[in-house]
């Protein structure tokens, strides 16, 4: 059975940081807001005092605590390498538990004081969330990111498709025998929000002659509920995961999001002996593609006489692990791409789990950066690894009045890659 | 103990969204990098020089003490809110006001991040050199209070050296402006230079007027492995003996070498025992001349292998090595008393052998680096504080270095000044009489001790105490 830690188990994560201050350079929720109950720093001063009894769950403690996109910028330009994302999230569990989750939810809308507007959305509102969400299933992580009644009328969200990606495709597509075994681990936004990108997925491991296996039966993995501190919603969507990749047999976990992969990969591998053999094997697209040979195959194209300027943005979940080279190298290699740097690329998003909802107005804020950045780049497109960050990247630069599109790499590569191979 | 009565004038001035009250808020500004914390009473975000004025007013009036804050990295608790009070932080006044190209001289409110400000000048070819390691959060403010140093002083001077006027709010609230933005200026005493590096005892810096330089057009890096510490001691002297004065002049001794090594899997070799990252700077042509030429010095003192970057890749992954040393250091032992003596270059090979002589006198361990070029040391004193007698040890060493370094010549702190961490030491350096002198000019404009008070020197008996 999954078991996440406790709060508890992270003091000596928490001894480890020397408030040097380091963190104030690196985090983006800081940046919406210069105060020092926003920074890694802070929290860390803040999980302590809640362990050491110095401070309740107070209204000021739940809104600094909320106020973290888990994103882990602190922690790579930290000398410590203290991981305040694991802190927070631990200590959100906490406060989910002993406050309820909804409580979580209404304490962190109430200290910001729109309790109005939450009225307002939920009255005016309910026929869009129910639109929207009737589609998805209980337990799906999307609920967590997009609870309706907090859901600023002005955001724009990609539409939930009407056949989800899972049912469309069979459980199991034969390739070469030579070649390895992957399980596809979809996420929901592949599934519900984005099927052509799962469609891509296919194409392009087809075309290397790999089998897929799409197991019906897996679920969210989870992270948005890491997000939102719902214990018993992770441990519980981690075990259904497990007993439906078990039933398999496979030579990799591949994943096209980026936040499923941490989850799986770094989340999973925490919850006990079970997981650790599987987190073992998940594998991000683009490095199964690089190592599978993929940008030699895309270089071999003919190249097309009109190329499209691409950017790139690093989900952070991928960028904390070092994975930054292998889908630039798949991009560059694109017959129809012609690739720019945008400054500050592996800066967040700012989605940040369940963060950009209830704190849509910072959310705003560093996705405003981010589409300054792209529309210097000159790209036409900005092409990234994790439906979240797309959903977000395009959001940014809808306010930003912007004509870029925000898209899966994989769909760049679908459109490059030859018909019926 | 602050009224409420009190509180809701502080939110008159302010905005209530600039008190801050709540024990969590104030809990995450009751620390800084020292590692010591203190809970203030209130914690206060002033947008402007008038609203800074008027706290200290009427911090006067009740006589509560005022702790001012830049973001809060120093490491000797010079923005520890050690008696309660107030906390009052600049961090709200960050606006770049004026970049003057014509004149080369720039004006800034105290809470811009050194970084931006840098980057900013940078943008126009103009350039602000002093670069403590903190530069990337730590604010202009603080680094004027404390007169930050920072690798590339050894060429172009710390802080105060940059700083030519200042807008300050004294302790009892009036509002002055010292020096401006001439290059020169002789009339009055030169109270630019005594507040920088005041660490916030004599007045709270709302407005700081910047002298630049033309930016360099290129640098040049270079690392140089020697096999004995006394060899790159020797050679910082031999560089500087034969007239030359690079941009920066870093070293790491060989136990510092050992925890880069074991920590990252950066290439350094075993025979290596103490390394100088030198770095030149100027116009291009002139920089492969001067590099030559200190390889030419420094060859016949023991050196294993000297690699120069040819790129700016090549040259942040030699800076590598050195960033990697601080979070290394850890595997030495958990905690650290980072200590910044500095000595004339001369004494450097004396007081690396002084250091050693000291970490085998306490048994415990001690690693060196840090800016050679101007004989400032970082003396990391690594500790296991949850080892009983840990502690003591590193106090009884810390006296020691810094009594080693004041028999050569030098002082107890280059760049981190004094706050509450060496305060205690203070006698070791300053006499009675000068001590005095300088608490004289504190007890004249701060005739009710709420400025900052009890850092630098300790609180004298006479002193009455907030709260008591």
């Amino acid at each position: 059975m999954a078991k996440l830690k406790k709060l508890e188990d992270y003091r000596d994560e928490i001894e480890r940081c020397v408030k040097c201050g380091a963190c104030r350079a690196h985090c983006p929720a800081f940046d919406a807001e210069r105060r020092e109950g926003r920074v890694a720093r802070g929290k860390i001063a803040l999980a302590n005092s809640i362990l050491e009894g110095e401070v309740g769950l107070e209204p000021k403690v739940l809104e600094d605590l909320s106020q973290c996109l888990l994103c882990g910028s602190c922690c790579a330009g930290c000398p410590n390498k203290v991981h305040t994302e694991d802190i927070v999230a631990a200590a959100r569990r906490q406060i989910a538990e002993e406050r309820g989750l909804t409580t979580f939810g209404k304490g962190v809308a109430t200290v910001l004081g729109r309790p109005k507007l939450m009225n307002l959305l939920a009255k005016s509102g309910g026929s869009l969330s129910s639109m929207l969400f009737k589609k998805l299933p209980k337990n799906s992580g999307l609920r967590l990111r997009f609870p309706a009644p907090y859901l600023e009328k002005e955001r724009t969200l990609p539409p939930i498709t009407a056949k989800p990606f899972r049912e469309r495709v069979p459980e199991i597509l034969p390739g070469d025998s030579q070649q390895p075994t992957v399980l596809f681990f979809t996420g929901c936004g592949i599934n519900y929000m984005y099927p052509a990108v799962g469609e891509a997925f296919l194409k392009a491991l087809k075309f290397l002659g790999v089998t897929v296996i799409v197991p019906k039966d897996q679920a969210c993995c989870g992270l948005p509920a890491v997000s939102a501190g719902a214990t018993k919603t992770i441990e519980s969507l981690a075990d259904q995961n497990l007993a439906a990749i078990n039933r398999h047999n496979f030579d990799y976990i591949v994943t096209a999001c980026a936040s499923c992969n941490s989850g799986l990969g770094s989340i999973y591998a925490e919850l006990g002996d079970d997981f650790e053999e599987m987190s073992a094997k998940v594998m991000d697209i683009f490095v199964f593609l690089d190592r599978h040979g993929l940008p030699e195959k895309l270089e071999a194209l003919p190249k097309a006489e009109q190329r499209i300027k691409v950017t790139y943005h690093d989900p952070c979940h991928l960028r904390n692990q070092g994975i930054t080279r292998e889908p630039r190298r798949i991009l560059k290699a694109l017959p129809q791409v012609e690739y720019v740097e945008m400054p500050d690329a592996g800066t967040c998003c700012g989605l940040g789990g369940t963060y950009s909802v209830y704190h849509y107005e910072h959310t705003k804020r560093i996705a405003a950066r981010k589409a300054g950045n792209v529309e210097s780049s000159g790209a036409e497109l900005v092409a990234t690894d994790c439906p979240g960050c797309i959903m977000q990247l395009q959001d940014g630069i809808n306010h930003a009045k912007g004509n870029q599109r925000a898209l899966h790499i994989l769909e760049l590569l679908g459109e490059a890659l030859p018909e019926g191979v | 103990m602050l009224s409420e009565q009190s509180i809701k004038e502080l939110q008159k001035i302010l905005g209530k969204d600039n008190v801050l009250t709540s024990k969590a808020e104030r809990i995450c500004y009751s620390y800084d990098a020292t590692q010591q914390s203190f809970l203030p009473e209130v914690v206060l975000q002033p947008g402007s020089t008038e609203e800074v004025a008027l706290v200290m007013k009427l911090a006067n009036r009740e006589r509560i003490p005022v702790f001012p804050r830049g973001a809060g990295s120093g490491f000797t608790g010079g923005s520890l809110p050690t008696k309660g009070g107030i906390v009052l932080c600049t961090e709200r006044m960050n606006q770049i006001l004026e970049i003057d190209e014509e004149n080369l001289v720039a004006t800034v409110e105290p809470g811009v991040v050194t970084e931006r400000f840098q980057k900013t000048v940078e943008k126009v070819g103009l350039f602000y050199p002093p670069d403590p390691a903190s530069l990337k959060f730590s604010t202009l403010g603080g680094n004027v209070a404390e007169c930050a140093g920072g690798p590339r002083c050894v060429k172009y001077g710390v802080t105060k050296d940059f700083i030519i006027g200042l807008e300050v709010v004294t302790p009892t609230g009036d509002i002055i402006t010292t020096g401006g933005p001439t290059m020169k200026g002789v009339v009055g005493y030169d109270l630019t230079k005594l507040l920088c590096g005041s660490e916030g005892t004599l007045g709270i810096i709302t407005r700081i007027v910047i002298k630049l330089l033309p930016l360099p057009e290129a640098k040049k890096t270079m690392l140089v492995l020697f096999d004995s510490i006394d060899g790159a001691a020797q050679a910082v002297s031999a560089i500087t003996r034969n007239k030359i004065i690079p941009t920066t002049l870093e070293f790491m001794d060989g136990r510092t070498i050992e925890c880069v090594r074991q920590a990252t899997d950066l290439d350094l070799p075993e025979t290596a025992q103490a390394v100088l990252i030198i770095e030149v700077d100027g116009d291009r042509e002139f920089l492969d001349k001067q590099a030559n030429r200190i390889a030419e010095i420094i060859k016949p003192l023991g050196v294993v292998e000297t690699r120069i970057a040819t790129t700016p890749e090549e040259s942040e992954a030699l800076w590598q090595i050195r960033r990697s040393v601080s979070a290394s250091l850890r595997k030495v032992n958990p905690d650290k008393f980072n200590e910044d003596i500095c000595v004339p270059r001369s004494k450097v090979p004396e007081m690396i052998r002084k250091v050693d002589a000291i970490a085998d006198k306490y048994q415990i361990p001690i690693v060196n680096f840090g800016h050679a070029g101007d004989g400032n040391i970082h003396v990391n004193i690594m500790v296991n504080k949850k080892v009983s007698g840990d502690i003591m040890k590193a106090e009884g060493a810390i006296k020691d270095v810094f009594k080693a370094a004041l028999e050569l010549g030098g002082t107890m702190s280059g760049e981190h000044g004094v706050g509450i961490a060496k305060a205690p030491y203070i006698p070791l350096e300053i006499t009675p009489v000068a001590a005095e002198y300088m608490k004289a000019i504190k007890r004249s404009l701060d005739p009710n001790n709420i400025l900052n008070p009890g850092k630098i020197f300790l609180d004298d008996e006479n002193t009455a105490a907030y709260g008591e």
